[in-house]
């Protein structure tokens, strides 16, 4: 139960090697891509720690931290699923990418339900933006032009993720020797850790610096 | 043609299929090199077309030929294209893509769909950017410093800004591509310091393009969010600091010029020891070198920034920096010299390529220091002396180390020799040339000469002329070779597996070599070695 | 992949991320101030265990912890000398 050895390669040690490698290398660089966008938010909330603060107070905290949990779940289900198909439990490992999936849709649900409200509040600058609201509408604006970007990106993210853990776990389901495609979810399972990660540290920094409600 | 043990002819990459699809979905990395020289030829001439009008331009001091606005994008788009549709991908997809995985003993790079799909990414980006072009091009000059080109420009902004992107993410999968392919799949035998120094190169700018080109995407994305719903991000009426895009413009713009130089390093490394019939001098130095330009190369990025507002304790810092990255170019001029030192010398085609590269790269690298130096660089930022020192490295440096490799791995690429005689009066018509080009711009710059501007004070006119003169001259030394080259493709490959007597795997495989590289596993050495080869290159 | 979690491993992993995100919601509400620099460390140590374990970190090659490593290190140079402008203008 083992993926085919491409031509290039010697064997499927040297296979599973490159493989990891250049999921990494690529982890790298989607870590420098948010990385960028959270520099810019980090050297605004440093200029303007009121105003940052009291936007923040704005979101809708409880949505934010349940999507946290349901992602750290997500990345739970997801690792269970490597783990059974490694041990040759192949329709367990699809049941796990299911549940994974399952969870990933409940977070964009979430988000959207949340963008709504935050439409509605009017929070989204250039669009629907009630600057009465804040003391000092610029920075205000600033945050939310951020925080839109930044989750913004991130949802594009898990989208991208769902819809490659979708194609693997179909392609598992449908396949007569399932262990063939261990590498790919294994590669998909590490993009989803990935996404996971981005909101374990985008959560605090947008939702949680205004303080206790 | 018979191959390197006398066994009867296979077909080379080159025969197997001219099917539409057997050359645009092939993932052999040799024809995916092939698509990529192509590709970045066409946008060389269009750069090149843009720079023709330039300096044609400013022989007059007055905006007569073109009006201010259309220069503005004339030198933008100048920049773009040179910038990232021809520097950046130049050494690393064509040659990089030919002749590493040739180095190493493999069969192919380790990831040879993504590969392509890396050039259909840069396909799609260049054909992005040549729509803006049509639309009227983009007049922010190459660097899209906001809040102008977030907010006031009137131009196909957002199209660049995407066909950047796009091709940007092409060249961090071809950096990924190359760093896997070092780590895992060099030939038994091959430890990293039996590579050739050419991989320590493209190895150390995969690096940069894996790291730094993320963060371009990410500051070009949000300057296309600002301009099209009108967000402020950097933008100072409503909260933003236009020098944060600057500080995340350049984190990766001043390593992106590393990623456009240690491939030309690389290319010398190779040349100049096989036409001096010596080894290297220094290989560890080399290869920590080149480690050590693309890390410390991440550590200066704010001397771009040292009139802009920045504050002067970072500018020290910045400035200190800059200085200590010389330090590893230093380093290998001095070896790369002492290695000419009591060579046999052939002055080659591709030796007066890489002999033009030492010498040019060494007065662009020192102007670098007067730039980095903060009270002059008060003196000089935005003139026509930042132009000539980044055109020194660029064109003196990074072009002649392109047409070097070229004119080197052209035998092994195509099966054919080019014409020596061609090549020597070509390649130093282009070092007269671009002398004449550049030179007069430092003293342009030091007299006051601004950058970016299509009207100038007449005293600058003799110098401006001086500089269209050898633009012409440099024009011509560009499209000979694309001539000469070509029409040796008229003759039959009867180059032979090595013609240079070249060390280095690739030279151990027919040429144009086998589809999947080598027929028989080739032998691992010492690299380098080249005491136990021929003293005499034969000339044809 | 040489290694990998034990499926207990993988749950009692699941369990400390819990409790870490339920302390930063008690960080946020009860420690005010210092709430936001609590919370960016709980968050470091969730990151971390998501890596290490669930992303098998921990059994990899050290070249893949080195590569996971470095991503970190050139954001931290990005942020370094960003912050060291900052900071130091108007001073």
């Amino acid at each position: 139960m083992e993926t085919p050895v491409e031509m290039q390669f010697d064997d499927p040690a040297q296979q599973r090697e490159a493989s990891a490698l250049g999921m990494w290398t690529f982890l790298a660089s989607e870590v420098l891509f948010f990385g960028g966008v959270f520099t810019g938010y980090s050297i605004y909330r440093w200029k303007y720690p009121h105003a940052f603060a009291e936007a923040s107070h704005h979101l809708y905290e409880w949505i934010g931290a349940v999507n946290t949990a349901i992602l750290l779940t997500s990345s739970l289900f997801i690792a269970l699923a490597v783990q059974a198909l490694h041990t040759e439990r192949p329709r367990r490992a699809w049941r796990l990418i299911i549940a994974t999936l399952i969870c990933g849709l409940a977070f964009l649900s979430l988000k959207a339900v949340e963008y709504w409200m935050d439409y509605q509040e009017g929070l989204v600058p250039g669009v629907r933006f009630d600057a009465s609201k804040f003391t000092d509408p610029a920075p205000a604006t600033l945050f939310f032009t951020f925080y839109f970007s930044m989750t913004g990106l991130h949802a594009a993210h898990v989208i991208s993720g769902l819809l490659v853990l979708t194609v693997i776990g179909i392609t598992l389901r449908r396949a007569t020797d399932p262990g063939k495609y261990a590498n790919s979810l294994e590669n998909g399972a590490l993009f989803w850790h990935l996404v996971d990660i981005i909101w374990i540290f985008l959560f605090p920094l947008l939702y949680l610096i205004g303080g206790p409600k | 043609m018979a191959n390197i043990d006398g066994a009867p002819a296979v077909t080379d990459y080159l025969q197997t299929g001219w099917r539409a699809r057997d050359w645009f979905l092939s993932t052999d990395h040799k024809r995916v090199a092939i698509l990529y020289l192509l590709s970045i030829t066409f946008f060389f001439f269009i750069g090149g077309l843009a720079a023709t009008l330039i300096r044609v331009e400013l022989l007059t001091p007055p905006s007569n030929l073109v009006s201010k606005d259309v220069f503005n994008r004339l030198f933008t788009m100048h920049g773009v294209i040179m910038v990232w549709f021809f520097l950046i991908p130049s050494i690393p997809t064509t040659i990089g893509n030919f002749v590493i995985p040739l180095m190493i003993g493999a069969r192919d790079l380790a990831f040879p769909k993504l590969n392509l799909f890396s050039w259909y990414l840069f396909s799609a980006g260049g054909l992005f950017t040549l729509g803006a072009i049509i639309l009227g091009g983009v007049d922010t000059g190459w660097t899209f410093y906001t809040p102008y080109s977030s907010f006031y420009a009137h131009s196909a902004v957002v199209l660049v800004i995407l066909g950047i992107v796009v091709a940007g993410f092409g060249s961090i999968l071809t950096g990924l591509n190359f760093i896997v392919t070092v780590h895992t799949m060099r030939a038994p035998g091959m430890g990293w310091f039996q590579l050739p120094l050419f991989i320590w190169s493209h190895y150390a700018t995969s690096l940069i393009l894996v790291l730094a080109t993320p963060i371009l995407a990410i500051t070009l994305l949000l300057v296309g969010i600002e301009r099209v719903w009108q967000y402020g991000i950097f933008e100072p009426s409503l909260g933003g600091d236009p020098l944060l895009f600057q500080h995340l413009f350049w984190f990766y713009s001043h390593p992106a010029v590393y990623i456009m130089v240690l491939p030309a390093m690389g290319v010398v490394s190779e040349i100049v020891p096989c036409f001096a019939r010596k080894h290297i001098f220094g290989y560890h130095f080399i290869a920590f070198a080149s480690l050590a330009i693309a890390t410390y190369g991440f550590l200066v990025w704010g001397h771009h920034m040292f009139v802009s507002g920045q504050s002067p304790y970072a500018s020290l810092i910045f400035s200190a920096l800059s200085f200590l990255v010389a330090v590893p170019s230093a380093i290998k001029v001095f070896n790369w010299t002492a290695t000419l030192h009591k060579g046999y010398i052939h002055l080659r085609t591709p030796m007066l390529y890489a002999l033009g590269f030492i010498g040019l790269f060494v007065i662009g690298g020192l102007t670098g220091l007067f730039l980095a130096s903060t009270a002059l660089d008060v003196h000089v930022h935005d003139t026509y002396f930042v132009v000539s020192h980044f055109h020194y490295i660029m064109v003196g440096g990074a072009v002649m180390g392109y047409l070097g490799a070229i004119h080197f791995w052209w035998p092994k690429m195509s099966g054919r020799r080019y014409p020596e005689g061609w090549g020597i009066f070509a390649a130093i018509l282009l070092f007269v040339g671009f002398n004449l080009t550049f030179f007069p711009q430092f003293l342009l710059g030091y007299g006051g000469m601004v950058r970016r501007i299509a009207e100038y004070a007449p005293g600058f006119q003799v110098l401006n002329v001086m500089s269209t003169a050898g633009a012409s001259i440099l024009g011509v030394g560009y499209v000979l070779p694309l001539a000469y080259l070509l029409w040796t493709l008229r003759r039959p490959p009867d180059a032979g597996p090595n013609p240079w007597f070249a060390t280095g795997l690739e030279w151990q495989t027919s040429s144009p070599p086998p589809k999947h590289n080598f027929l028989a596993a080739p032998q691992v050495g010492e690299p380098y070695d080249y005491a136990e080869m021929p003293r005499d290159i034969p000339w044809s | 992949m040489t290694g990998g979690p034990r499926t207990a491993t993988l749950y009692w992993t699941a369990v400390a991320l819990g409790l870490l995100l339920g302390g930063t919601v008690v960080a946020t509400e009860f420690l005010g101030r210092a709430g936001p620099t609590v919370n960016l460390v709980i968050a470091a140590v969730k990151a971390a265990l998501v890596a290490v374990v669930f992303m098998h970190l921990r059994w990899s090659s050290p070249l893949q912890r080195l590569f996971a490593g470095a991503a970190f290190f050139w954001l931290a140079i990005l942020f370094a000398l960003t912050f060291a402008d900052y900071l130091t203008r108007r001073a």
